[in-house]
């Protein structure tokens, strides 16, 4: 496979004495779209947030270009490149759309010394703002303000965000709940022109957009991955129909 | 970002104008009075930067101000005025410095307990003041000569005379508030904008958010200090009131009167809270019962505070709802 971006080994993280992740391994390949099933409660945000640094590992490593990267805070690992978006969107509502993907640009050349200058002068961020806004197909809503975006616009949003930050892993929590048929079959799309210069990892409920973008699907249950291979491999396994059949929990609710 | 700029903006140079003629026309006791909010509004400024704009609701920010005018008297010659190129400058830097390092104890915390730290720090710095021999004790200590400003024999600037003393302060004000402008247009203070709308999506897009709200704490403790410089010369004195929490109070109920995130709102917040406080001294020993009564009222029926009144005002007679002031 191709070059090896960011990767888990044995990766746990305990609430109390409850392990939200026991032991998750998983490797994320630059060009590879990785996506991570499993019911309600099987840690799939918990794998998100431990991976992006939002939580400390409770054990295990984190490897990121070969680097453990385990005890790096949130933001140092936005800037080595890791850049995520949230299930519950989390965007700057009083902003524009504009703004809020021009702020994210700024996050790559801060420039905080120079008081002196306009913060939307520089073309650099404007471009890159722009960019991620036509990307994630916002492009008529530029300059609306984020607040009075649709619940689906700010999904894209939230995809815009982290676009506009040029990320070479990109942690994707469910970007589709919330989304009606159209922007859903759109995002589809972005996922597939994103892969080839990105390590996705996917997060999501919805089984179609699952099996018709990923290369890669970890199942996860109870905090623990039961399996991990390619889609066919997946909808063929034994033990993953009874994980989600067997508990009578249906894969989307 | 505030989408209604240009209302407010217009009436800047009417009431530079009016600041700058006012000595024409104003007595004495009125030149010290307008003297005084425009230092009150340069310290509401520098707070509003905190409160208004990055979101860090600082109740300990007389501590900068009050370092500042102690530096003031401390770094005077005893007889004889000091140098407003070392005394000035050394002020802010003092604020500024004091700032720094409570900030870095303080922006660790959020909410009600940086509202907590930073009044416990302010206390703290107060009876540092208070109690030991350093500025005077309780008692304060006096600025016998202000600073002027000399080069070989001749006597630039003396803030020994009023009249010297209110266009230099007219025009740290000026200094103060374009300085701040141009900042909070700059990419610091877009992120300062952005850490107060979402601090944790800052983190993730990868900002290293506690330096951006040291560099903002820093900034405003400078600008604070710029306030108890220019306070320090106009009093001829400093204690350590300057540096209680009551003064940390006022200063925040003057920006929360004006309104916050706004600078104007400062300003306005400033010369409301200094004429009422005249105003109602003058009527009763306890004025601060009207106080209270007014800052009630205003955050009640004024959310946005008395600088949003013209908005306010003209939504109710166009008949619409508008809640953007």
């Amino acid at each position: 496979m191709a070059e090896l971006v960011l990767s888990a080994r044995g990766m746990s993280r305990r609430f109390g004495g409850l392990y939200a992740n026991k032991d998750v391994s998983l490797d994320m390949h630059k060009g590879v779209l990785h996506a991570v099933l499993g019911p309600n409660g099987a840690g799939k945000s918990t794998l998100i947030n431990l991976l992006s640094g939002d939580l400390p590992p409770s054990a295990g490593e984190i490897l990121y270009r070969g680097e453990d990267i385990s005890g790096w805070s949130p933001d140092k690992r936005s800037r080595a490149g890791i850049g995520r978006s949230y299930q519950r969107t989390n965007i700057f509502p009083g902003f524009t759309v504009f703004e809020n993907c021009r702020l994210a640009a700024q996050s790559r050349a801060p420039r905080a010394l120079r008081v002196f200058s306009k913060a939307v002068s520089f073309a650099d961020l404007r471009d890159a703002a722009d960019r991620a806004i036509a990307q994630a197909g916002l492009a008529e809503r530029r300059d609306v303000v984020a607040a009075t975006l649709s619940h689906g616009e700010q999904r894209q949003l939230e995809i815009a965000m982290v676009l506009a930050t040029s990320p070479s892993v990109l942690l994707l929590d469910e970007p589709l709940a919330g989304m009606g048929p159209e922007e859903s079959q759109s995002m589809v799309a972005l996922l597939k022109k994103l892969t080839p210069d990105h390590a996705i990892l996917l997060v999501e409920h919805d089984m179609d957009a699952v099996f018709a973008v990923a290369d890669v699907i970890t199942v996860m249950v109870a905090g623990q991955v039961l399996e991990s291979g390619p889609p066919d491999q997946i909808r063929d396994s034994v033990a993953v129909q009874e994980a989600y059949l067997g508990e009578g929990e249906p894969d989307d609710e | 970002m505030p989408l209604a700029r240009k209302k407010t903006r217009n009436y800047l140079p009417l009431v530079l104008l009016m600041l700058a003629l006012f000595p024409i026309f104003g007595s004495s006791y009125y030149n010290e009075l307008i003297g005084k909010i425009m230092i009150m509004t340069i310290f509401a400024m520098s707070l509003d930067l905190l409160v208004g704009f990055t979101g860090l609701v600082s109740f300990g920010h007389a501590a900068f101000f009050g370092v500042a005018a102690y530096s003031v008297v401390l770094l005077s010659p005893k007889y004889d005025p000091g140098n407003l190129l070392l005394v000035l400058p050394g002020a802010v830097f003092t604020g500024a410095a004091v700032a720094f390092v409570v900030g870095l104890f303080v922006l660790r915390t959020k909410g009600i307990y940086f509202i907590m730290v930073t009044l416990a720090f302010a206390q703290m710095i107060y009876f540092v003041f208070h109690d030991t021999p350093l500025g005077g004790g309780s008692d304060g200590a006096f600025l016998n000569v202000k600073p002027e400003l000399r080069i070989g024999e001749k006597v630039l600037l003396d803030l020994n005379e009023p009249m010297q003393f209110y266009y230099v302060v007219l025009v740290l004000l000026v200094v103060a508030y374009v300085f701040l402008r141009v900042l909070l247009r700059s990419p610091l203070g877009h992120a300062l904008a952005g850490i107060r709308s979402n601090e944790h999506r800052m983190l993730s897009l990868g900002f290293p958010v506690f330096l951006y709200k040291l560099a903002g704490f820093v900034t405003a403790g400078g600008i604070a200090g710029l306030a108890g410089f220019l306070s320090a010369c106009q009093y001829g004195f400093v204690t350590p009131e300057i540096l209680s929490w009551h003064q940390s109070g006022n200063v925040l109920l003057m920006v929360i009167l004006g309104g916050m995130g706004t600078l104007n709102g400062a300003a306005i917040g400033a010369f409301a809270f200094v004429v009422l406080q005249e105003v109602f001294s003058a009527l009763t020993k306890h004025w601060q019962l009207l106080m209270g009564v007014v800052i009630v009222t205003v955050v009640m029926v004024l959310p946005g505070g008395l600088s949003s009144l013209p908005a306010r005002l003209k939504g109710l007679l166009i008949g619409g709802g508008n809640r953007n002031g």
